[in-house]
């Protein structure tokens, strides 16, 4: 029977949710790396045993760590992300240059099709590959050199390169995006990139309209319909049906078009969720009620899905890694929050139930499905 | 042979159990002896010191002989009593946790 392995990313450790196809009984593993931060961990799609994680803490800055045996052990990978030549500068917070420094690694994207390829988002924000597992890591220049790196400034959580997505119809194409400096597109493996930003409006930048500058949260696509792109920005849901040439809004009638996580469903393109978050201060559900937001039409109607989930005085956040979808018949969709829950719908949203509850503020969560 | 103490952060990073006695050759310094911890224990490197700056990271101390020799150069000679094995190297976590 095949089964569901959920990667979860914490405060203070990494844990791995297992069970098999019916997602009814849990096994919960970890927390592995206890007392560090796990910003992110994911799989090879090539190899589902081979993990990838990013580790760090303030003392001892940034491991990566690699497994290959699902997340049963793990060994020390290589940890130097050295910018590539001279770094240069990016706008600091008050408008001045401020020196390109490495802080750590927000997000790891193994290759599709190799287990010892993997992209890595970093903070500030630049794009890292290694090709041999881990051990060597090389940044990408193209994408802070291509014109605008000098102009980008960080958001609240830093200047990071947080979302990485990869064509599985296009090796050479790969969106990334930058908080707080917006959506890029490469169409020739990273080398040469363009922001893609054009329909975005940011009312909190001198021209909502600029090219660069946004806030975007995270960006979620179908691998079927990989030209199809849904972003949660700072503030609105956007959608671009051109690889990223336009955006539109989709918000339609969510109640508040702010938040952190977006993903699509593993077997429909046109179904989005999102967790509406009650805005840039207040970083929890509003009204307290902790509520999925589903739409079947690729935005714009939405319907909030609340079986199973707290609905009074709930005031946690879900964060921009922290929801994953797996490919089982019945799509499973998957999240974490701040509180330390991790909740699951085995039916694609129409119910939850808390297959962890009490760990420490989840960052992350990936899914896997095993044969 | 010299003793070096480590936090259990870094301990359990490089999976080190027991004590770790390094043999450094010469007058040890704080470079040589970091050199030998690392070469022992690759994934130390860029978890003390910078990988690139080879500076000591922001909240990691040096403390020896009930001394903080975190900012002595790092090519100045260890302490005799840590250099004979009298008294231990401690790399200490400053307090920043969270």
């Amino acid at each position: 029977m095949s089964g569901v392995r959920v990667l979860v990313g914490t405060r203070k450790g990494a844990f791995v949710l297992e069970s098999d196809g019916k997602r009814k009984q849990w096994n919960i593993l970890g927390p592995h790396f206890a007392g560090w931060e796990i910003y992110h961990l994911k799989g090879s799609p090539a190899d589902p045993n081979r993990l990838y994680a990013s580790q760090s803490n303030s003392w001892s800055g940034q491991q990566i760590q690699r497994s290959n045996d699902g997340g049963g052990t793990w060994e020390p990978a290589g940890n130097k992300f050295v910018y590539d030549g001279v770094p240069g500068t990016h706008q600091w917070y008050d408008g001045t240059p401020h020196p390109w420094e490495f802080k750590r690694v927000w997000h790891v994207e193994p290759s599709l099709t190799d287990p010892d390829t993997v992209w890595a988002g970093v903070e500030d924000a630049a794009l890292f590959r290694t090709t041999d597992g881990g051990q060597n890591w090389q940044e990408l220049p193209g994408l802070r050199g291509h014109g605008t790196g000098s102009f980008w400034q960080p958001g609240a959580g830093g200047l990071c390169l947080h979302t990485i997505l990869l064509d599985p119809t296009d090796p050479g194409r790969i969106y990334i995006a930058i908080s707080a400096a917006g959506a890029f597109r490469s169409d020739d493996g990273g080398h040469t990139w363009r922001p893609i930003n054009r329909g975005l409006k940011s009312q909190y930048i001198p021209d909502p309209e600029a090219e660069i500058g946004h806030c975007v949260h995270h960006i979620a696509m179908h691998p079927a319909r990989p030209s199809v792109l849904f972003m949660q920005k700072h503030w609105d849901v956007m959608r671009s049906d051109d690889s990223g040439e336009a955006w539109r809004e989709v918000s339609g009638n969510l109640p508040t078009d702010f938040g952190f996580a977006i993903d699509v469903h593993a077997h429909e393109p046109d179904t989005v969720y999102v967790v509406p978050i009650q805005s840039d201060s207040e970083h929890f559900p509003p009204e307290g009620k902790l509520r999925v937001y589903r739409s079947r039409t690729g935005g714009g109607d939405w319907e909030p899905l609340t079986n199973g989930l707290p609905q009074a005085h709930c005031y946690v956040n879900v964060l921009r890694d922290a929801m994953a979808v797996d490919s089982l018949e019945d799509c499973g969709v998957y999240f974490g929050t701040t509180g330390g829950q991790v909740y699951a719908s085995a039916d694609a949203g129409d119910s939850w139930s808390a297959i962890a509850r009490d760990l420490p503020a989840v960052l992350s969560v990936e899914v896997q499905t095993l044969p | 042979m010299i003793q070096v103490v480590l936090p259990g952060h870094l301990r359990t990073l490089a999976k080190i159990e027991g004590d770790v006695f390094l043999e450094v050759p010469g007058q040890p310094t704080e470079r040589s002896l970091l050199d030998a911890l690392e070469a022992r224990y690759p994934a130390l490197r860029g978890a003390i010191r910078d990988h690139v700056t080879q500076k000591r990271r922001p909240f990691i101390r040096f403390f020896a002989c009930q001394r903080d020799l975190s900012h002595q150069p790092p090519d100045a000679p260890l302490p005799e009593a840590v250099a004979t094995g009298a008294e231990p190297f401690l790399v200490v976590a400053a307090i920043a946790g969270g």
